[in-house]
């Protein structure tokens, strides 16, 4: 009997385990998943629960639904990975040998690391909505917040998901614009980088909705801390941004479990190859999703596309071949930007976010970077997508490589 | 693609002014395009500028917090050294690409 190993069992590991399931004989291969979590969560709908659109229930569901029958599931701390002796350590001491392991435990919150964040004004001015408990926190305060400075503030990159700062702008904007208290609200973005996406044809796009709502963009901020009595955001180089109400994305990083394997970069994110996902030391680890170290957006389309490529280097390693399959960095983001529209990025390693239609050239539906009603009905759209087909590893018909048909080059 | 003519010897450059070719490259390169950002380059400086060229030849990612956490300086050293935009104006100063450190 062989093993196969996957640690974590959010949206890559979960999809791992269908396609493994469906391509395996459980006679020769057990297939066996570790998480500390019984719940599974809907991330990108944290968005829309500070503005009452979602609920808990609309982004909490038992992962047991979604599992495979045939996988061994074991619900407990992942404490590290011995990958000399090709086992991981369980808490209570127990063990689990694998022959080949993919680790999958995605990017944490790590709100310690920001001096000041974690301090009186937590949760009471200082919000994320990253975490349930911090998109439900800001759901009571905007019920019957009066008004003042709204700051949204990005820490540290990588982090997941990088629009999903810019759509709470624009959704915060259009939310107390409805509410018909706009005027009372003083909404600024605070990025590290030098314009709203570090892509440029977008970012230019998207500073353009930014400034056409009214919401002021500071680039180039590095937050050093947050100073609660004054109630200002202070960078490196002391510069500094107050504000009544903070909502902001605390540092990403990989699981700590990580790091005691001795298997991370400095944020705790694995490094594998970017093509093949396997690790350039240890042939049989491979890691997936927000916890491998590539040069993409950590999202759970890229977490979709990869996972479909490396369903096919697994096969080929275990059947003894080279690893033919080559991710290219595929990622596809729907960008909510209020009153009910959306618009869409779809880039790789190569080539950056560019005008179009998609998935089918010429015809769409979607829009690339154009704003339109029927972007946000595919973002919504999305969340069934991801529960009832995604997960389950059911074929959708769009392709995991990026595709130029359909888009347009823009000449810097 | 740019050319700019730096030690008198013509580079190749991208739109933003950063190195096609980190092979091009000289001491003498750095400290004529620091003069531009107004940065009279030290031992510490092109201690930085060594630390980048190295980990860019070894394909890692860059970020300021990388950098902050190399023992050379800290995250507020860098900015002391490299005022305005650290990681950007050193990687220029290095001849290295501009670091993407998020997509
Ligand atoms: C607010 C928000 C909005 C987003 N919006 C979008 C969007 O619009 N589109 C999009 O594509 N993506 C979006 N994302 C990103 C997307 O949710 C993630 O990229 C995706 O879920 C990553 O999947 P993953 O499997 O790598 O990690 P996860 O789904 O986070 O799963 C990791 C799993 O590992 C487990 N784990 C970790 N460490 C351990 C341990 N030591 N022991 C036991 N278990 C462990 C965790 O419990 C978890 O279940 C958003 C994310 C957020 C937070």
């Amino acid at each position: 009997m062989k093993n196969i190993v996957i640690l974590g069992s959010g949206t890559a590991g979960t999809i791992m385990a269908n396609k493994l399931r469906k391509s395996l004989p459980a006679k020769t291969w057990n297939i066996t998943l570790v998480d500390r979590e019984r719940n599974h969560y809907y991330q990108p709908g944290f968005l829309f629960i500070p503005f009452g659109s979602y609920s808990e229930s609309d982004v909490v569901k038992p992962k047991a639904g979604f599992l495979p029958s045939g996988v061994n599931v074991i619900y407990t701390d992942i404490d590290k990975i011995e990958p000399q002796q090709n086992h991981v350590l369980l808490a209570k001491n127990k063990s689990l040998g694998y022959d080949f392991l993919i680790i999958a435990t995605g990017a944490q919150l790590k709100p310690d690391e920001t001096p000041g964040l974690k301090d009186k004004l937590y949760y009471k001015n200082i919000f994320d909505f990253y975490t349930l408990a911090g998109s439900l926190a800001l759901f009571e305060l905007f019920k019957t917040w009066k008004g003042g400075k709204l700051v949204m503030a990005i820490t540290e990159l990588p982090f997941k998901c990088p629009v999903a700062p810019i759509e709470f702008v624009c959704l915060a904007e259009a939310f107390f614009e409805k509410k018909g208290m706009r005027e009372k609200i003083d909404i600024t973005f605070v990025t590290p980088l030098s314009g709203a996406f570090t892509k440029p044809v977008c970012s230019d796009v998207l500073t353009e909705v930014l400034e056409k709502k009214g919401i002021k963009i500071v680039t180039d901020f590095y937050i050093e801390r947050i100073d609660n009595d004054t109630k200002t955001l202070i960078s490196y180089d002391g510069k500094e941004v107050p504000f009544d109400v903070l909502v902001i994305v605390p540092v990403n990083k990989g699981d700590d479990m990580i790091e005691r394997s001795g298997l991370g970069d400095d944020l705790n994110f694995v490094p594998v190859n970017k093509h093949t996902l396997q690790h350039e030391v240890y042939y049989n680890i491979f890691a997936v999703g927000d916890a491998a170290a590539i040069p993409t957006s950590k999202a759970g389309s890229v977490a979709h596309f990869a996972a479909d490529v490396l369903f096919e280097n697994i096969m080929s390693a275990i059947n003894g071949k080279p690893l033919e399959a080559k991710f290219d960095g595929h990622s596809n983001c729907y960008i909510e930007t209020g009153y009910g529209k959306a618009t869409l990025v779809d880039f790789n390693y190569d080539t950056e976010p560019l005008p179009g239609t998609y998935p089918l050239a010429g015809i769409g539906p979607f829009k690339l970077l154009s704003i339109t009603r029927i972007n946000h009905w595919g973002k919504l759209m999305f969340r069934w997508i991801y529960w009832y087909i995604l997960l389950k590893a059911r074929p959708l018909p769009v392709s995991n490589h990026m595709s130029m048909a359909g888009k347009k080059q823009v000449v810097n | 693609m740019a050319e700019k003519l730096l030690s008198g010897v013509t580079v190749k450059v991208n739109a933003e002014g950063y190195f096609e070719d980190l092979n091009q490259w000289t001491k003498e390169m750095a400290v004529e395009m620091a003069k531009e950002f107004n940065i009279e380059l030290t031992e510490k400086h092109f201690e930085v500028i060594d630390y980048l060229r190295q980990k860019q030849k070894t394909g890692e990612q860059l970020s300021i917090r990388k950098v902050g956490n190399s023992g050379i300086t800290d995250i507020k050293g860098l900015y002391t050294l490299f005022p305005g935009g650290p990681l950007k104006i050193s990687s220029k100063l290095a001849g290295i690409p501009k670091p993407v450190s998020c997509v």
